[in-house]
């Protein structure tokens, strides 16, 4: 192949990111019907035991206990509305947990459905490069397997763990796991090595060598991570649960300490009469426990979890695994994004994008005499001198047949040329495209004197990043012999569309790019000027890239980078989210922490702004939480004391028709508000690239000043509805 | 001009005093606390107390030099005024009885100033001096370090060490406090404030009755109780008493003494992080909260309904004739939001809604500007709790000032802001719960309940000042207000120790367009926004069955 090649190659199957597979649920609005099948788990996590993890909601839950004993021993409507909703609340947070869940078991079920039980035929004491003696075949449960064992696998059978092909080439059907029918190839040696337990081998027939350990294949990993068995907390989620411990305590010790206030307050004028929420004892019980539910940031106590587990599901609908919710958030975080050239910014070959025929030679004589000699070579390349001439000049693909007298001349690594010999009645005219060297160096052995111009043309293509390609022709007449240089073709990269656009679009994130290539400086100059990234990294070797990681890290950046080959490995460790190409090699998975099973480089981008999402809605969530709690002082505070203090009736500015009709409603709108948000708190809050400054202005405005004001409304419309139950009113 | 341009003149140029002075005092404090060099009087101190000035701390040992030195000086403020009888200078004073010493003792330590007695006719000359106010320059000293030492805690990235808490302390007095007072003491003088160790001296008053007047170090306290944010007064009316204010002008020089290092401090902190942007958004804050507070007060001294302020025009009961209401209250603003807790005039007469701001002023945390040190810290343990939730809103780990804002940072930023609000909910439950606690009041009903509050927010927020009309001095308010003021003041102060140790061993994040930027006016409305909301969610159930019961109409 022609020009300074690249220190390996990769073909994406999907160049950007694919419709979701129809089997995986799509996130989104929320089904009623999944909050029904949800309910029975929802209601089995009632039980404290499970509870006592989520703080909160357990206050709630305690609430709801301690009302309903009040209830029993002093039957009113009111009491038992209070104790009923009290429950509604704990459970409406149990049902949105249980609906995250609910969507990971589905893909759980899917998963295992690819677990079938399969039987594997070991070959014992098999070495690579040895044809395996018939003899020596044993079959073994595939639970049964050791790392390091070898197994074939022929066309038609499942592979029965995970493993590196050692021996053969097969296609494989990997829609288990990825969901894409389409069959992909697995050979041995390079970086389309690795294989999956589970998926089918269509045709021929592989050795494969086992990595995993019993127990512990990649469909194990994925079913215990979608079905959330393994989910633990991530750094910014306990923090968060801490802010929300603080703040739960001050509403605990706020509400706590109110008691003796309220009875001096009532005791001092001994004239007013007892109401329902105030007696000489104080505030009564059930109306403490409403106070203290709706004060306590419950919104976003009943949300956190299903946010996180949410997040992860939505990393699963774009197909990407993370191997912990710590790699989602610290994709959020990211400073740096270190993108492969090909592949990801690039389409994965260069292309011919321009006929540059010397003076003398007809631009379409060259295109024709390039795509000539281009016929026989079966490099990316090649093919696209073929297809850019037929676009650009029409030139129709003619086959290696249809011409008579035609001899092809193949590409080689060693000629670095291909060509083809046209004999008609006497002329030969023979062809030749390749590296510029080797057919400068064919045109001058035939006699030809390449001009000055020629080489200045393939300087002026190198100059520009391209990689330029020789035409020359040779024509014998007899013993006359003419050679000459045509031109050249302009072989360039070509960039993926819209890459600019996302570019620019990290850059406002505050997110560098930065982009890694083993091209030469030049290239990788020109390369990265027109596809916008940041920086680039050119010549690099695997430690290159290695030490450009440390160095970002050492100034404290957080680095994300995909790969997929072994020599990846290190380097993906290193980073703070490794993304490994489900096509890589076993180690690079290993080493990442997260697997793209549609292998798109691309999806980078993606997986942070989910990352950013997951974090943008707790946010939001908590905001809103806290901004509720204004409303219901106004709506409480008058329906405890305005009957010792009528003065404070001046704050119940929302005119809630009685105290009990205030304190149900308040409560009322706190359950329906966890219910009202599930569907935010699984999809996610809407997210734009934009600076944080403008990102905070706009979720400030929405979630801190919706926070405050949307209580408000809901409590009144509900007070106009539950003022006409007998007994509350 | 009318009484209500001049008091709007007399606000105005303390605004434009404290905004000139803050840019020079700042950064001079900030090269006070990074110098190298030691001045031979230090070295001298450095060598008296066995310390080596250059040894940096981390901040578990800084925390506990703080700690040993307050528990020392609380023991010897004690044991000073229990064997007061046979000290010399001791005007015949009796020993101060125990739980008012134990009182006194913790209250001046903390920078509290709490006082449960008249200055007058219980303290002597000695203990005033070298008791009470060496207590007011090393506990604003010790608050200036504590503050200095968070800063470091941003500013550095990967070390343990926080400073040296003695050097720092030493520094704080003699090249700060001890000056500046120096100076302020010489012009209260020379406005008529008093300065002598003479006896007390019999006068006869113009009804023709025989009045003892004490004389004493009066100025050169007064300029340390306003500067270092102190407020115990040498007598018992405080700066309403002429020989500690005599005019209008020495008021306006109390107020600017008292907000100086306040809002000086945010500039140092700009200085030694290297981005005086960033002090600037603190000190907006603390601007837009006190100048709210100040109006707010303002207009309800003046625009109260109520059938004696409707007559006259204000609120003018408990207000000293010579500065008048809006310099009133302009001193009652400054006083509880910097914890300082001097008071020229009777927050217990004031309107129930003007009460209540000053109320609201305290449980803010003394953050606006808040006592010296003291108020830095507050202010930025908010600032990193606004970055927490802000910073979850912009998709990122919140970072402040380029340090990540995590579990452990979150849960010390959290029992921080915890701290007081219990201490004074749970106090003033407890007060209110036990016949004790409600004996002291000389109110019934809310504005009872008020005076109890308005107690237990000043001593477990460290202001000092007195809603009046509540006997303090006994056994259970001595007691559980004392604990009050240890509680907090020290439990903060290992917290945010324990908060600068472990953002000093972080290491900095760069700043991107991703960064939530905190020097812009959209953090300050935020933070500002926070800490109100804080405080009225917090207290809101307090306040309303207290001053707002009685307030609204």
């Amino acid at each position: 192949m022609p020009g300074p090649r690249r220190n390996r190659t990769r073909t994406s199957r999907k160049p950007l990111p694919t419709p979701l597979p129809s089997h995986r649920g799509r996130g989104g609005l929320l089904d009623p019907r999944q909050l029904v099948r949800a309910l029975p788990d929802a209601l089995r996590k009632l039980n404290p035991a499970t509870l006592w993890h989520n703080p909160v909601m357990l206050i709630v839950e305690v609430g709801a206990a301690w009302s309903t004993v009040l209830a029993v021993r002093e039957a009113t409507v009111f009491g038992w509305l209070i104790a009923f909703w009290l429950w509604l609340t704990v459970l409406f947070a149990n049902l949105a947990e249980s609906v995250a869940e609910s969507r990971g078991k589905a893909q759980a079920d899917t998963l295992r459905r690819a677990k079938r039980a399969t039987m594997a035929r070991r070959l014992p004491g098999w070495e690579p490069g040895r044809e395996p003696a018939g003899g020596t075949e044993e079959a073994v449960p595939a639970p049964q397997l050791q790392q390091g064992d070898h197994v074939i696998v022929e066309a038609g059978e499942i592979i029965p763990g995970d493993g590196d092909v050692v021996e053969g080439i097969a296609s494989v059907d990997e829609s288990a796991i990825t969901g894409e029918s389409a069959p992909v190839i697995r050979e041995s040696g390079g970086d389309r090595s690795a294989v999956t337990g589970g998926t089918k081998v269509l045709s021929d027939r592989i050795i494969v060598k086992i990595t995993q350990k019993p127990g512990e294949s990649f469909i194990d990993r994925m079913i215990a991570l979608v079905e959330g068995a393994r989910r633990q907390k991530t750094p910014n989620e306990i923090a968060l649960n801490i802010l929300l411990a603080g703040l739960t305590i001050i509403f605990l010790l706020a509400v706590a300490t109110l008691q003796p206030l309220a009875v001096f307050a009532k005791n001092t004028q001994p004239g007013i009469p007892d109401t329902a929420t105030l007696n000489g004892n104080g505030v009564t019980g059930i109306v403490l426990a409403s106070l203290l539910v709706c004060l306590i940031p419950t919104t976003i106590g009943a949300l956190l979890s299903a946010i996180g587990i949410a997040g992860m599901d939505r990393l699963v609908q774009h197909n990407v695994l993370a191997m912990s919710g710590r790699a989602i958030e610290a994709a959020g975080d990211v400073n740096t994004l270190l993108l492969d050239k090909t592949g990801t910014i690039t389409l994965g070959n260069r292309q011919a994008a321009r006929f540059v025929p010397v003076s003398g030679v007809e631009e379409s004589h060259l295109a024709d005499a390039g795509q000539l000699s281009s016929l026989a070579d079966a490099t990316p390349e090649g093919r696209s001198i073929v297809v850019f001439a037929k676009q650009r000049y029409g030139l129709r693909e003619r086959t290696p047949g249809e011409l008579a007298h035609a001899t092809w001349v193949p590409f080689t690594a060693q000629t670095r040329m291909s060509g083809v010999d046209l004999a008609d009645t006497g002329e030969v005219r023979s062809l030749r495209k390749g590296a510029a060297t080797a057919v400068m160096k064919w045109v001058r052995d035939h006699g030809g004197h390449p001009t000055q111009e020629a080489g200045h043309l393939v300087d002026g293509v190198s100059a520009t990043g391209g990689t330029p390609l020789v035409v020359g022709e040779v024509i014998r007449h007899g013993e006359v012999t003419g050679a000459r240089v045509l031109g050249v073709i302009h072989l360039k990269d070509v960039v993926k569309e819209g890459m600019r656009e996302r570019f620019d679009h990290m850059r406002t994130m505050g997110i560098r790019t930065v982009m890694i290539t083993g091209d030469n400086p030049l290239t990788a100059k020109a390369i990265s000027d027109e596809a916008g990234v940041d920086d680039f990294l050119a010549e690099a070797t695997p430690e290159d890239k290695l030490a450009l990681i440390r160095r970002e890290q050492e100034g404290g950046r957080l680095v994300a980078m995909t790969g997929d080959g072994t020599n990846d490995a290190p380097a993906l460790a290193q980073a703070d989210v490794g993304v490994a190409m489900n096509t890589g090699t076993s180690a690079a998975k290993e080493a990442g922490n997260m697997v793209d099973l549609d292998s798109n480089p691309t999806k980078l981008i993606e997986i942070v702004v989910i990352g950013k999402q997951l974090l943008i809605t707790r946010g939001a969530l908590t905001t809103f939480s806290i901004a509720n709690d204004i409303a219901k002082y106004f709506a409480i505070i008058p329906a405890m004391f305005a009957a010792v203090h009528p003065s404070l009736d001046t704050l119940n500015i929302m005119r809630l028709a009685s105290p009990e009709s205030a304190i149900l409603s308040a409560v009322v709108f706190n359950a329906l508000i966890i219910v009202a948000l599930i569907p935010l708190a699984l999809r996610g809050v809407r997210y734009r690239p934009a600076s944080a400054s403008a990102l905070l202005s706009r979720n400030l405005s929405l979630y801190g000043l919706g926070g405050i004001i949307t209580p408000f409304i809901g409590i009144k419309l509900i007070d106009l509805i539950v003022r006409f139950i007998p007994g509350v009113s | 001009m009318g009484p209500t341009a001049a008091g709007a003149l007399f606000a105005l140029s303390l605004l434009v005093a404290v905004a000139l002075v803050h840019r020079p005092l700042g950064d001079y404090m900030a090269r006070v606390f990074t110098s190298r060099h030691h001045v031979r009087a230090e070295w001298w101190m450095y060598r008296l107390i066995g310390v080596d000035p250059d040894g940096e701390q981390t901040w578990a040992v800084y925390a506990r030099s703080v700690l040993a030195f307050s528990a020392v000086s609380v023991l010897f403020l004690y044991g000073f005024q229990r064997l007061q009888s046979h000290l010399f200078l001791n005007l015949g004073l009796p020993a101060v009885k125990s739980d008012l010493a134990w009182n006194t003792a913790v209250s001046f330590v903390t920078n509290t100033n709490w006082q449960a007695y008249a200055g007058e006719s219980t303290m002597g000359h000695l203990v005033q001096v070298a008791g009470l106010a060496v207590q007011n320059f090393v506990s604003a000293a010790v608050g200036i370090a504590v503050a200095i030492a968070l800063v470091r805690g941003f500013a550095r990235s990967r070390t343990d060490k926080l400073g040296n808490f003695w050097v720092d302390l030493v520094r704080g007095c003699l090249r700060i406090l001890l000056p500046v007072c120096v100076v302020a003491a010489v012009v209260l003088v020379a406005g008529g404030a008093v300065q002598s160790f003479v006896e007390p001296q019999t006068v006869q008053t113009l009804s023709g009755a025989q009045q003892a007047v004490t004389g004493g170090p009066v100025a050169s306290q007064e300029a340390i109780k306003n500067f270092g944010t102190n407020g115990g007064g040498f007598y018992n009316a405080n700066s309403a008493h002429p020989f500690e204010n005599p005019t209008v002008w020495t008021n306006w020089v109390e107020i600017f003494l008292l907000l100086a290092i306040g809002f000086s401090l945010p500039r140092t902190f700009g200085r030694m992080v290297g981005d005086l942007r960033q002090g600037y958004a603190i000190v907006a804050v603390m601007a837009v909260l006190a100048i709210g507070s100040q109006l707010a007060v303002h207009g309800f001294q003046l625009a109260h309904q109520g059938t004696v302020p409707t007559a006259v025009g204000a609120a003018t009961e408990g207000i000293e004739t010579r500065f008048g209401v809006a310099n009133s209250a302009a001193f009652a603003s400054a006083t509880t939001l910097t914890s300082t807790g001097s008071v020229n005039s009777f927050h217990d007469s004031y309107t129930s809604l003007g009460g209540a701001v000053l109320l609201a002023n305290m449980m803010l945390g003394e953050v606006a500007p808040g006592g010296v040190g003291s108020g830095l810290y507050g202010i930025l343990i908010l600032a990193v709790v606004t970055v927490f939730v802000a910073g979850l809103m912009v998709g990122r780990t919140p970072e402040f000032l380029g340090k990540k804002i995590r579990a452990r940072e979150i849960k010390l930023a959290s029992l921080y802001f915890l701290t007081t609000p219990a201490l004074v909910l749970l106090g003033t439950a407890v007060a209110m719960a036990l016949p004790e606690g409600r004996e002291g009041m000389l109110n019934r009903g809310p504005h009872g309940l008020s005076e109890v509050l308005y107690a237990f927010t000043s001593a477990g927020n460290n202001n000092g000042s007195a809603f009046a009309g509540l006997a303090a001095d006994t056994t259970f308010y001595n007691t559980a207000l004392g604990l009050a003021m240890l509680a907090g003041r020290f439990v903060p102060v290992v917290l945010v120790l324990a908060l600068a140790g472990s953002l000093a061993a972080q290491r900095s994040t760069p700043v991107t367009a991703g960064t939530l930027p905190t020097h812009r006016p959209q953090f300050v409305g935020m933070v500002a926004g926070v800490t109100v909301i804080l405080v009225a969610l917090t207290f809101f159930p307090a306040l309303a069955l207290g001053p707002l019961a009685e307030g609204l109409r």
